[in-house]
């Protein structure tokens, strides 16, 4: 058991985590909200109580065993509160996406039979009066926010504020009935069901045990070393799973506290004034932190410009390798150092990142640059690989051995084993129990002993680094025997600023071949700045000056692969660059912007076909959609160019 | 939505108002009443006098002829600082807000004829002056909470798009809880958006804390979604007062916004 913790086999469930840090650190704050402009802080003690007011509030309600509890909201302390309050009812909290709108709320309250709903304000209050005649079991719905909501006068709704007021009243009567009740939860009980968001089809209700959150959580706290000192920002929805173990089960686990911004615009700023310790945030919020900080710089004066690109190029040249624990000379150490003071300390505060011990970043592929860029900075930022039926930890990168490519080692008690197909597979103490009322959904994901499928494939490095590579089911194989994933490739050329789309092929095939779709902006400026004419899209994708520009991209991509022992074979040997931009109107691209690869592969089949064939051009005739739904044609030459490719390296000792 | 909130006897009363300024005749013998907890609209064409009527009630203007009753005061002619003592506050058709200012201190300045001590004294950070500080910027947190501006709390207003500035202004008048909240058009050049927000805010204001609203437009669907009776000016003469569809019917009303020769 790690220095610090409860016992985890006493303290087995939240509501008796809850009772635990109430009694041994009562005074310490637990939980903080900004409000009315300041940080309202609740301590351990004061959440007991407000949890067991609000649960006895929901009992005298008729809240019974094993019922189920929508939560839909921002981020706010008292609905944390009543996932805590279900549960040491031995009640279910079911956490909702609180933008959701009405119709997709309907399935989830429908199929969870959510008998009680808690929720934010009238906004949601008006979303569940919408759909409450199809949601035969719900009955109860509280809110915490009156505002606006004086004239509803329906008979099911209540304030959260009267719940706690009957609760108060009750626990008068029968003091001991709340720590019964909490007492006779287990951890192989049910503790919560998350909805996956539904992205591959209809959503489904992760069940997840208490033991299931406590162990992974755990994992988290001790791979991390993480203590009941740090801060915490809650900030991303609260049915996701990484908001619950980081903002709930981390924090209940090892007592320390969580604050939620004031709304959803403020969390920048609010960041910025909580100094965090640890956060975590999904790649999109680095990119768009950076992206800030560029612009501003853009605007700033030229000594102040002239410092930060200096000091830049110092932390680009050492500060990762400082961070590692890596031998660094003396005169870049100094200079990180001066660095230090006039640029990453007073960059880091203003965004929020001065008392930053560790950042997690998770959820897709991280630009390397953005990575490195952080990383430079002396900010602790690393990958993680994690799923909701895994209670999010499946991997971690290990402090002093990060790779930007690889998502890291095993979380404490993960076991990770690959499939013949390359799919990963793992099993560990936080493994979902089972999908809710879906049994067919379960037995296709996990397997009798216990392992779970992710979907995705990837492999073991040579270090035990796990590299994810591509959804499962698109990785295919090259005649030569070698693995082919087209997204892992797709995504190593797209991370260059001109490449704004890339298709792969070489599924049975006997090399990879690709089409390029540049980024009109990029390469348009690049373009203006080297005096390069151009009449439109499709003049400026055909000129061999863009050519001889992706094939430098394409380059640098293939030297990449050849290091791979694993993926040299997929070096990119021919490629061309498309004369229209990939549209989702045409059905190119999916609404969310990912390539539909058979599709395009189908209507450019012509394309397809040269590039095997060792044609050198091309004509094609392609249809396009224009933005007001006429169709017409455009019509270009291709030009087909073979790509250098490398001999692997071998590998050395 | 609005049944349980009771209007309640005349708070405000203008008698025979005439108005003008050397030889136009702004206002022409206005009798016009508010009761609590009502939203009041003055609709009306170009130049028909609104908004000198609502510069009549909060003190900017003097009429030549007529009284206002307040509360059972009647007075003839006020400085706009006294009436706002009394509790009446506005907003401007033009914002007339501080610029270089942040949000919050603009919505400070509302709270200035609550303030008891004078400048000199408040230069002193401590004692007596910081806990009125705290006080007064209490009320203020309270009034962003309401508005739902707590994102640009220290944004400095100049650098905020128009239907914010908009909102801050409001927020303003807010914090100086008055009873009476007078509102020159208060979605002008609004988008749709925009508007329905500011709807919602002014239904909000008059419903959470029994704020009586007077308030122009031009926007005809808002004007009869949102008040309960409507004065209609033209030609500085009121020709129509009631109920939102009683006006709209009246002859005279049409006539004045379609154009009939004078």
């Amino acid at each position: 058991m790690a220095r610090g913790l409860p016992d985890l086999t006493v303290y087995d469930t939240f509501p008796k985590l809850l009772l635990h840090h109430a009694l041994v650190r009562g005074g310490q704050p637990a939980w903080r909200e900004k409000d009315f402009g300041i940080w309202q802080t609740w301590n351990w003690g004061e959440v007991a109580d407000e949890v067991r007011a609000f649960a006895l509030g929901l009992k005298v309600l008729g809240f019974q065993r094993g019922d189920r509890l929508a939560i839909v909201g921002d981020n706010r302390p008292h609905l944390y509160w009543a996932m805590l309050a279900a549960q040491s009812l031995g009640g279910v909290p079911v956490p909702m996406y609180q933008d959701a709108v009405a119709n997709e709320m309907r399935y989830v309250l429908s199929h969870a039979e959510v008998r009680f709903a808690v929720v934010e304000d009238q906004e949601q209050v008006d979303k569940l009066l919408e759909i409450k005649g199809d949601c035969l079991t719900l009955e109860h719905v509280i809110y915490s926010d009156p505002r606006g909501l004086r004239n509803y006068t329906q008979p099911f709704l209540t304030s959260y504020a009267k719940v706690q007021e009957l609760g108060r009243t009750e626990h008068a009567d029968k003091p001991a009935f709340f720590e019964e009740s909490a007492a006779l939860g287990k951890g192989s009980d049910l503790s919560v069901i998350l909805y996956t968001s539904g992205t591959t089809g209809q959503s489904k209700g992760v069940m997840l045990t208490y033991s299931n959150v406590i162990m992974s959580a755990r994992g988290g706290i001790v791979f991390e070393g993480l203590t009941e000192q740090e801060e915490v920002l809650a900030y991303l929805p609260m049915a996701w799973v990484g908001d619950h173990i980081y903002s709930f089960g981390e924090s209940l686990v090892a007592g320390f506290c969580v604050a939620c911004p004031e709304s959803s615009n403020t969390v920048m700023h609010d960041l910025c004034e909580l100094g965090p310790t640890f956060f975590f945030a999904p790649p999109r919020i680095f990119e768009n932190l950076l992206t800030q900080v560029m612009i501003r710089m853009e605007d700033a004066s030229r000594i102040k410009r002239a410092m930060f690109h200096y000091f830049m190029g110092v932390a680009k040249r050492s500060g990762a390798a400082i961070l590692d624990g890596k031998p660094v000379g003396l005169v870049d150490r100094l200079l990180y150092a001066l660095g230090r003071i006039f640029v990453y300390g007073p960059l880091l505060n203003v965004l929020g990142f001065s008392r930053i011990r560790l950042a997690h970043t998770a959820g897709e592929a991280i630009g390397p640059d953005i990575f490195r860029f952080y990383r430079s900075l002396g900010m602790n930022i690393k990958q993680i690989y994690g799923s909701t039926e895994a209670s999010v930890f499946i991997t971690i990168q290990p402090d002093g051995n990060i790779k930007d490519d690889t998502v890291g080692l095993p979380a404490p008690d993960v076991e990770l084993k690959m499939a013949e197909s390359g799919e990963v597979l793992f099993r560990s103490p936080g493994s979902f129990l089972a999908y809710f009322k879906n049994d067919e959904g379960t037995k296709a994901t996990k397997t009798e002993d216990g392992w779970v499928h992710t979907g995705d494939a990837g492999f073991l490095d040579e270090d035990g680094q796990l590299k994810i590579i591509d959804r499962a089911k698109d990785v295919g194989k090259l005649n030569t025997g070698g693995m082919f994933a087209p997204k892992y490739i797709e995504n190593k050329l797209k991370f260059f600023p001109f490449i704004k789309e890339a298709v792969a092929y070489g599924d049975k095939q006997d090399f990879v071949a690709c089409f390029l779709n540049i980024d009109i902006e990029a390469v348009g400026n690049w373009a203006e700045r080297r005096g390069l004419a151009y009449s439109g899209y499709t003049d400026l994708a055909g000129k061999d000056e863009v050519y001889q520009l992706l094939s430098d991209c394409v380059d640098k991509v293939n030297k990449d692969l050849a290091n791979d022992p694993h993926l040299s074979d997929s070096q990119v040997k021919r490629f061309l660059v498309l004369h229209k931009e990939l549209d989702a109107d045409d059905g190119e691209l999916t609404r969310t912007r990912k390539v539909r690869r058979a599709f395009i592969a189908e209507k450019y089949d012509q394309l397809v076909q040269a590039l095997y064939s060792g044609q050198q051009h091309c004509s094609i005739e392609a249809q396009v959609t224009f933005e007001d739904g006429r169709k017409g044609t455009i019509k270009a030459d291709l030009r087909i160019q073979d790509a250098e490719t490398y001999q692997p390296l071998k590998k050395v000792g | 939505m609005s049944g349980e909130r009771k209007i309640g006897d005349v708070i405000l009363r203008c008698d025979n108002i005439s108005l003008s300024f050397g030889g136009v005749r702004a206002l022409t013998n206005i009798s016009v009443d508010v009761r609590e907890h009502e939203v009041l609209a003055i609709i009306g064409p170009n130049g028909a006098g609104k908004s000198s009527m609502l510069n009549v009630i909060n003190g900017v203007y003097h009429p030549q002829e007529g009284t206002v009753t307040y509360r059972g005061q009647t007075r003839r002619a006020m400085k706009p600082h006294e009436t706002a003592r009394q509790g009446i506050a506005r907003t401007f058709q033009n914002i007339a807000l501080f610029k270089g200012m942040s949000v919050l201190d603009n919505i400070m300045t509302g709270r200035y004829t609550k303030m008891k001590r004078n400048f000199l004294w408040q230069a002193l950070y401590w004692g007596a002056n910081l806990r009125e500080e705290i006080e007064h910027r209490e009320v203020c947190e309270r009034v962003i909470d309401f508005l739902q501006i707590e994102n640009i709390r220290k944004t400095p207003v100049g650098r905020l798009p128009y239907g914010l500035q908009k909102r801050v202004e409001l927020g303003r008048a807010l914090a100086a809880e008055p009873d009476l909240l007078l509102l020159d058009e208060p979605m002008a050049g609004m988008n749709v958006e925009e508007k329905e927000d500011m709807c919602r805010f002014i239904l909000d204001v008059n419903d959470e804390f029994g704020t009586t609203i007077v308030l122009i437009e031009h926007d005809m669907g808002v004007v009869m979604d949102i008040s309960d009776r409507v004065a209609v000016l033209d030609y500085g003469k009121k020709i129509a007062d009631g109920p939102p569809e009683e006006v709209r019917a009246n002859q005279d009303v049409i006539d004045a916004y379609l154009g009939v020769a004078h």
